[in-house]
């Protein structure tokens, strides 16, 4: 093909792509404040995507928070400034790894999985089924899971949070000498209200973002097991990518 | 209920899958639609379903459109669907899966809707005790007949069966066929069924129309396939290929 046509082609679909993901996003939260509401199916999600998810944000957090606070005392150090590793350390997390590093690690556990549920219901015809038995697939399986997505996505990076300055805390007092109480005073005093705001309104766009790239790819999977794995792949993948690209957004707007 | 494709058209991209497809299921009779792969049974019922939008035409049922993707158009509430696969939620008991239309779309509370799910699972000769059991447990025949109980259990006046006996025994076959044509009679439902196996329509049918390249070949009644009306029609239902 020529050169000149794959790239005009690439570009095309790239375009197509987002204007269906903005439609299906848009269908998403006009049903979302639309009745029937499937509490029982909210409750499900919320337990399944923030419970269950819990184990991996904590580990993920805890060594992010250390390797954070060995990295920030080398490289001060060269400036004798070891002593703004609390600073650095909690400032870091909470307005920035924190959101990302959680979000990053859900959007592997979850949006492969709603990808893969719900491509997996299409290939059998089960979203089929529901339109003939009165139920808008939309209300049933999309709007619970990117509900639960924007609720538990805040309130997994609050531990992921406590527990990477936990991370930041035990090496710097274990390893790198650092006076416990005066660690504990500097990482609270740094931080401001809106750091902690910030990067909860982070968590919550993240987490919109990645029940959705896994609820857009399952819903409109193709092609039977093939097609149920590409669109695991393809939720994951553009998950991680929007989460970047609306964090680099987002960063520059709360600066 | 009377179903009636007026002129239908469907295209999947440059391919024409229904070309100005013509068609009646009259209220209260069996209409079986048989036809070689990719001729457009499955997509006839879809249509009739809403879940495909034609390009041109319409599809009416007692005169008025279908509408596509609708859930809350009175009409589905009057409509049955057997799916090939059965179409069970994995996630849900076979007691919930019956019932689900009643919880979810009717807000029965749980205790008549779990009787109904028994009443429809009696209908179709499952035992009580696959209530409470997951679809993964079940073999193919109890799957087939929880499909079915699903589909009758909020009594209605319009069914739709997707090759309803693919995949299954002889005897098994012969038992989903025999549970189909009682609930249609029991009903007085109008319904249009889609199979490849011979023994099935002539247990469920009424009428029969044979779909070639997304138009009808042929319809009439049950009685009058085998007389061979149309050479093409006859060779389909003997199962004979036109090799020499």
């Amino acid at each position: 093909m020529n050169p000149v046509r794959a790239l005009g082609a690439g570009v095309l679909a790239l375009l197509q792509s987002i204007g269906a993901v903005t439609v299906f996003a848009l269908e998403t939260l006009y049903a979302a404040v639309r009745p029937p509401f499937f509490g029982g199916q909210l409750l499900q999600q919320l337990f399944r995507l923030g419970f269950l998810s819990l184990p991996v944000v904590g580990l993920t957090a805890l060594f992010t928070g250390a390797a954070l606070a060995l990295n920030i005392y080398t490289g001060g150090s060269r400036f004798n400034a070891e002593s703004f590793v609390p600073n650095i350390v909690s400032l870091g997390i909470v307005r920035e790894l924190g959101p990302v590093i959680a979000a990053l690690m859900v959007s592997g556990r979850v949006s492969s999985g709603i990808a893969a549920e719900i491509g997996a219901m299409r290939a059998t015809e089960q979203i089929d089924a529901l339109h003939t038995l009165a139920t808008d697939p939309m209300r049933y399986l999309i709007v619970p899971r990117v509900i639960a997505g924007v609720i538990v996505l805040p309130l997994l990076v609050i531990v992921a949070n406590l527990i990477g300055i936990l991370g930041g805390f035990a090496v710097s007092v274990q390893t790198l000498d650092f006076d416990p109480s005066v660690y504990i005073k500097n990482t609270i005093d740094i931080l401001e209200r809106w750091d902690v705001l910030s990067g909860l309104i982070k968590a919550a766009v993240f987490g919109f973002l990645l029940t959705l790239m896994g609820c857009y790819h399952g819903y409109n999977a193709e092609g039977g097991a093939q097609g149920v794995g590409q669109a695991a792949t393809n939720a994951v993948v553009s998950a991680a990518v929007l989460i970047f690209a609306a964090n680099f957004l987002l960063t520059s707007l709360f600066v | 209920m009377k179903i009636a494709w007026k002129d239908v058209t469907v295209r999947f991209g440059p391919q024409i899958v229904l070309d100005h497809f013509s068609l009646e299921a009259h209220e209260g009779r069996s209409l079986v639609i048989i036809g070689g792969s990719g001729a457009g049974k499955s997509v006839t019922i879809k249509t009739a379903l809403g879940l495909i939008k034609p390009g041109s035409g319409k599809v009416e049922i007692d005169g008025r459109a279908v509408k596509h993707n609708r859930e809350d158009d009175p009409g589905v509430a009057q409509v049955g669907m057997l799916f090939q696969s059965g179409a069970l939620f994995d996630s849900l008991p076979v007691w919930k899966n019956v019932a689900f239309r009643l919880l979810h779309a009717e807000h029965m509370n749980a205790d008549e809707a779990r009787e109904r799910a028994m009443e429809a699972l009696d209908q179709v000769d499952l035992d009580r005790d696959t209530a409470d059991k997951r679809p993964n447990s079940l073999s193919g025949g109890m799957l087939k007949r929880a499909a079915l109980a699903r589909a009758i259990v909020g009594r209605p006046k319009i069914l739709f069966f997707d090759e309803p006996t693919t995949g299954l025994d002889p005897v098994t076959a012969d038992v989903i066929n025999k549970l189909i044509r009682r609930q249609v009679k029991h009903f007085n439902a109008t319904a249009v069924s889609i199979t490849h196996d011979m023994a099935s329509m002539r247990t469920i049918a009424d009428d029969v129309a044979m779909i070639k390249e997304g138009a009808v070949l042929w319809r009439g009644p049950l009685s009058n396939v085998e007389s061979c009306e149309n050479p093409e029609v006859c060779r389909f239902v003997r199962g004979e290929s036109d090799d020499a």
